[in-house]
């Protein structure tokens, strides 16, 4: 137990060895001296005096040693002894040192990127203060976003009722993206702005970082206009300039007043709506929305010390006596909700790929550190002897021990600080990849907890990897090791058969990635096969502004033009607008059959698109009875309504829908057209009830339009002269971008796609290793038996027995490792059955196909090795033997 | 000549100290040989191993050292009791007694006599 000065005294000697040494050598010789004059004091001979001194005296040279381990730091010289020894063979060793840190690198650089992604998504807390207390009140989830949200007259009386929040404030739920302009600036810029609730922020627990948040006044009716910017808009629009509080801007044509900043930390879509971006916020005034029905997503903070459970149990009893409206005492809402941890909400449906992600990483790093175990196990047989020489010189075995672990430490450390290099580019990567529709991975960054990650499994990857290659190596053993570096013909069996052990291990950890691998792209190419109900190729779509005046007929006069003379556009096939495209936005409004009374079924949560007569046609939708709406659909009492199969099915079971009526919204509508069922939400869940009802007529409003346009030509040849067509109509249309349709679906896929090519990276890297492992045993096994192979070619064994003995023992390895990473993947697949898509955990082509590639990958690495044995001239080989 | 005794461990840090307390200030080859003979010649003392122990007890700074000149004009190190080498020595030299207390008594029992140690007890 030296104390804090001690090792204080100890450093600073350890620091200034020369001058120590040079001290203690003074004192010494003096000592030395005073000896041998006192001993020819007392008479002896010169010669005697001396060696009389210096048997009294003791070791000169071991009084050295013990002073300085008594005034040093006797285990950092170990150390850094052991670190310049390391260096200077892995120095010269280059070609090992180059592929183990590369392979490290790789192993441990995954690794951190993973731990990155799963740290920013499952296990960080949302960036909230107190975020535990923060929940999301959706429905049970029935129709869409229109059954997790809730009418402004229910979330105030909710507000008013409950005892278990501290505040409870939500969103508008259904805003597309670019759904307001910012004008007053040449071309109107198009921007997204978020409707919030009184108290939004608050509840959040958000602060402005510059000006203030919304005031009472400004949630009223016709109250003060108000908007709040984004960190990101105000610093791409504004320049970041402050003086922008206070000043007024130009929304959809109205002044407005910036009222302040957001903090760059608080990012609305990374939190609520994975990938989307969102410029601004504006205050949500709940008279405004009072008659439309289901419109906000309900965000809530728990009070200090009741539980997700005790809420709950508050939200069953209260949310069935809500009332949706206070002047629409019919409309029966029932509403029952769920009260979910935010975090929960955001990341929950994350939480196995992620793991399964994590997993497959872990299981890389397995393989590399097999690999490396291996190398240096090779390694190993060729330093036999200096091990053997050393521990002859009274090197102990945990001085050996240490000094491999040494070694192994150096590895791993330079392959983490490669690993961090990577990781960190990957990071980056994806820190900027706004098309991965996966929440929070805009904040990704490699912190402190990512830092200790890779300290970790720096230190676990080289005990591993270094400990059975060093057991083996100090076993001690001095006329073993000297034996078998010598030149017997059963050289390093020993040696062989772990290596060969440690080879079958790899083969079966790349065999269960391989089939995980396998079973998710499989799943991933399902998904992609799905019949998404439309045709997202060669169509593109754009964002189309007007002005209509409230009237319907208005409306019907610009879309008809528009279409006219966007259809007019050489290369144009068809065209047709709709306010809401699939996959994105998602609202539903009821409907039932009219006049069949109770007994019939009703949809309460139906996915409503107003469409413009020939959109059916441009999205590549399919009419699978009846007929496509009319321009002169606008009876103002009898509307038209498309329905899909699904609705037919809820609302007349088993019998012809067409022609019948149905109440849409409160409004009579006659069904004039059944269209096959759209993917509406998500790629992988099958359709539910849509209806497709008339922009011409006065009974439904659109929200925007999207104006969407088939064509075989790219997108980007047309796009200009389609935004030209807009603006000559309209010189408000705002620069929006016109998108392929095929980027809706990409992004409904990005969090699945992503998931796949990270696993199937690290499978073909562990495959790759695999192969490393088979090829490295096998190439050393031959070189090893040189002398062997040369005497049995030299009695006669043709060059087909010399290669089918070597390639019989590749097959045995690569037998051994499927048979046991086969049944590995069997139990692993049903861990990830979850994640799979019309795909069976024992798929049959999936496992038939890893197999096969796995025996083909290692019968060529067993292969090169093969070649160069039979090639091996017998006299050569005898004579170097 | 008897067999030298060995030195126990941590015990020559203390005879270090002693001999510095008794004699105020000394080289090292003094303090070498002031043990040697005050224990008579008794025990195996390399006088090598001294310079280990001095500079441990002068990293804990129990011990000070100075460089200085010799009676016949040689330059060598003289080392000093300090204040809390002082303090660490009477500490060290009670711990020791009880020790030798202690082992003094445990040797003194002797076989015939632990069998009647039990019975006085029950009286």
């Amino acid at each position: 137990m030296p104390t804090l000065k001690e090792l204080q005294n100890r450093a600073r000697s350890f620091a200034n060895k020369s001058a120590a040494d040079a001290e203690l050598d003074a004192e010494l010789a003096t000592h030395l001296e005073f000896a041998v004059k006192e001993n020819l004091q007392r008479g002896m001979t010169e010669e005697e005096a001396r060696r009389q001194a210096l048997i009294r005296f003791g070791g000169v040279v071991q009084a050295k040693e013990q002073q300085r381990a008594a005034r040093g730091l006797p285990w950092l010289d170990v150390l850094l002894q052991d670190l310049r020894f390391t260096l200077r063979t892995l120095r010269r060793d280059r070609a090992f040192t180059l592929v183990a840190v590369l392979i490290l690198g790789l192993g441990i650089g995954a690794n951190i990127a993973v731990f990155s992604v799963v740290n920013t998504i499952l296990l960080r807390p949302l960036p909230f203060p107190q975020p535990q207390q923060l929940v999301r009140i959706p429905g049970m989830g029935e129709g869409g976003e229109s059954g997790n949200t809730f009418t402004t007259n229910a979330t105030q009386q909710f507000r008013e009722e409950n005892h278990s929040f501290a505040r409870v404030s939500g969103y508008f739920a259904f805003t597309g993206p670019e759904n307001a302009k910012l004008t007053g600036h040449g071309i109107p810029l198009p921007v997204t702005s978020i409707l919030v609730a009184d108290n939004f922020f608050e509840t959040l627990g958000v602060a402005p970082m510059l000006g203030r948040l919304f005031t009472p006044d400004e949630y009223i009716q016709h109250g003060r206009p108000a908007v709040l910017l984004s960190n990101a808009f105000w610093e791409r629009q504004f320049g970041g300039n402050q003086k922008i509080i206070g000043q007024s801007i130009d929304l959809d044509g109205k002044p407005v007043t910036v009222i302040g900043v957001l903090p760059a930390t608080f990012d609305f879509g990374a939190v609520f709506s994975p990938g989307a971006k969102v410029d601004m916020f504006t205050p949500f005034v709940m008279a405004d929305f009072a008659e439309d029905g289901n419109v906000l997503a309900l965000v809530a903070r728990l009070k200090p010390g009741v539980s997700v459970a005790q809420a709950q149990s508050e939200v069953n009893r209260v949310f069935p006596t809500l009332q949706a409206s206070l002047k629409h005492p019919e409309w029966h809402a029932e509403y029952h909700a769920r009260v979910i941890g935010l975090k929960d909400y955001v990341s929950g449906k994350l939480r196995r790929s992620l793991i399964v992600l994590w997993c497959a990483v872990g299981m890389i790093l397995l393989i590399v550190c097999v690999n490396l175990s291996n190398l240096l196990l090779a390694r190993a047989a060729a330093r036999g002897k200096e091990f053997a020489m050393r521990s002859a010189l009274g090197a102990g075995r945990g001085r050996l021990l240490r000094q491999l672990l040494t070694e192994s430490l150096v590895l791993s450390t330079a392959g983490a600080l490669l690993g961090l290099a990577i990781a960190f580019a990957i990071v980056e990567y994806l820190a900027h990849q706004g098309s991965i529709a996966l929440p929070l991975l805009s904040s990704i960054r490699i912190d402190a907890a990512a830092l200790g990650w890779t300290l970790l499994i720096a230190i676990i990857a080289a005990v591993i990897f270094g400990v059975a290659p060093g057991l083996r190596m100090s076993d001690g053993n001095l006329q073993n090791a000297l034996k078998d570096t010598g030149s017997g013909m059963s050289a390093g069996r020993q040696h062989n058969r772990l290596r060969s052990t440690l080879v079958v291990g790899e083969i079966a950890l790349a065999c269960v990635l391989l089939v995980g691998a396998g079973l998710l792209l499989w799943s991933f190419a399902r998904v992609m096969d799905v019949d998404l109900g439309f045709e997202p190729s060669h169509a593109a779509s754009i964002s189309m502004d007007y002005d209509y005046g409230g009237k319907a007929a208005k409306r019907s006069a610009i879309w008809q033009e528009a279409l006219r003379r966007v259809k007019a556009i050489p290369g144009v096939e068809t065209a047709g607008i709709t306010d809401n495209l699939p996959l994105s936005r998602n609202r539903g409004w009821g409907i039932e059959a009219k006049g069949e009374g109770n007994q019939s079924g009703r949809a309460s949560g139906a996915f409503v698109y107003v469409i413009s007569p020939g959109y059916l046609q441009s999205i590549g939708m399919r009419l699978v009875e009846g007929g496509d709406i009319a321009w002169d659909d606008n009876s103002k009492t009898q509307a038209v309504v498309i329905i899909n199969q699904a609705v037919a099915r809820a609302l007349w079971p088993g019998k012809d829908a067409l022609g019948r009526n149905a109440l849409v919204g409160g409004n009579e509508a006659r069904v004039i057209g059944i269209v096959a069922d759209v993917r509406e939400s998500s790629v992988e869940t099958a359709g539910s009830t849509q209806m497709y009802v008339s922009g011409v007529a006065p009974q439904f409003d659109a929200e925007g339009a999207q104006l969407v346009v088939r064509t075989k030509l790219p997108t980007k040849v047309l796009a200009p002269t389609v935004l030209q067509t807009l603006i000559q109509m309209n010189p408000a249309q705002p620069m929006t971008e016109f998108k392929p349709l095929q980027l809706l679906v990409d992004h409904a896929v990005s969090p699945r796609r992503f998931f796949v090519l990270m696993v199937i990276t690290f499978a073909a890297f562990g495959v790759i290793l695999a192969a490393l492992g088979i090829y490295g045993v096998i190439s050393y096994a031959v070189t090893q038996r040189t002398k062997e192979i040369g005497i049995r070619m030299a009695l006669g064994a043709t060059v087909g027995r010399v290669q089918a003995d070597v390639l019989l023992k590749t097959l045995w390895m690569t037998i051994g490792g499927i048979a046991i990473g086969t049944a590995a993947a069997l139990i692993a697949a049903k861990g990830i059955e979850a994640l799979l898509y019309g795909t069976s955990t024992t798929d049959p082509e999936t496992f038939g196909g890893v197999i096969l590639l796995l025996a083909l990958v290692a019968l060529i690495a067993g292969y090169l090795p093969a070649r160069r044995a039979s090639r091996i001239d017998p006299m050569v080989a005898l004579r170097n033997a | 000549m008897d067999s030298k005794l060995d030195l126990l461990q941590g015990t020559l840090d203390l005879m270090v100290l002693q001999t510095l307390a008794a004699m105020d200030s000394l080289r090292g080859y003094g303090i070498a040989r002031r043990i040697e003979q005050v224990s008579g010649d008794a025990i195996l003392l390399n006088q090598g191993t001294i310079y280990a122990s001095l500079v441990r007890l002068q990293q804990r700074e129990w011990i000070s050292a100075e460089w200085g000149t010799s009676d016949n004009n040689r330059k060598a190190k003289y080392y000093a009791l300090t204040r809390a080498g002082r303090r660490q020595l009477v500490k060290e030299e009670a711990y020791w007694h009880r020790l030798a207390g202690v082992m003094e008594k445990m040797l003194a029992m002797s076989p015939d006599r632990s069998t009647t140690v039990s019975p006085e007890g029950e009286a």
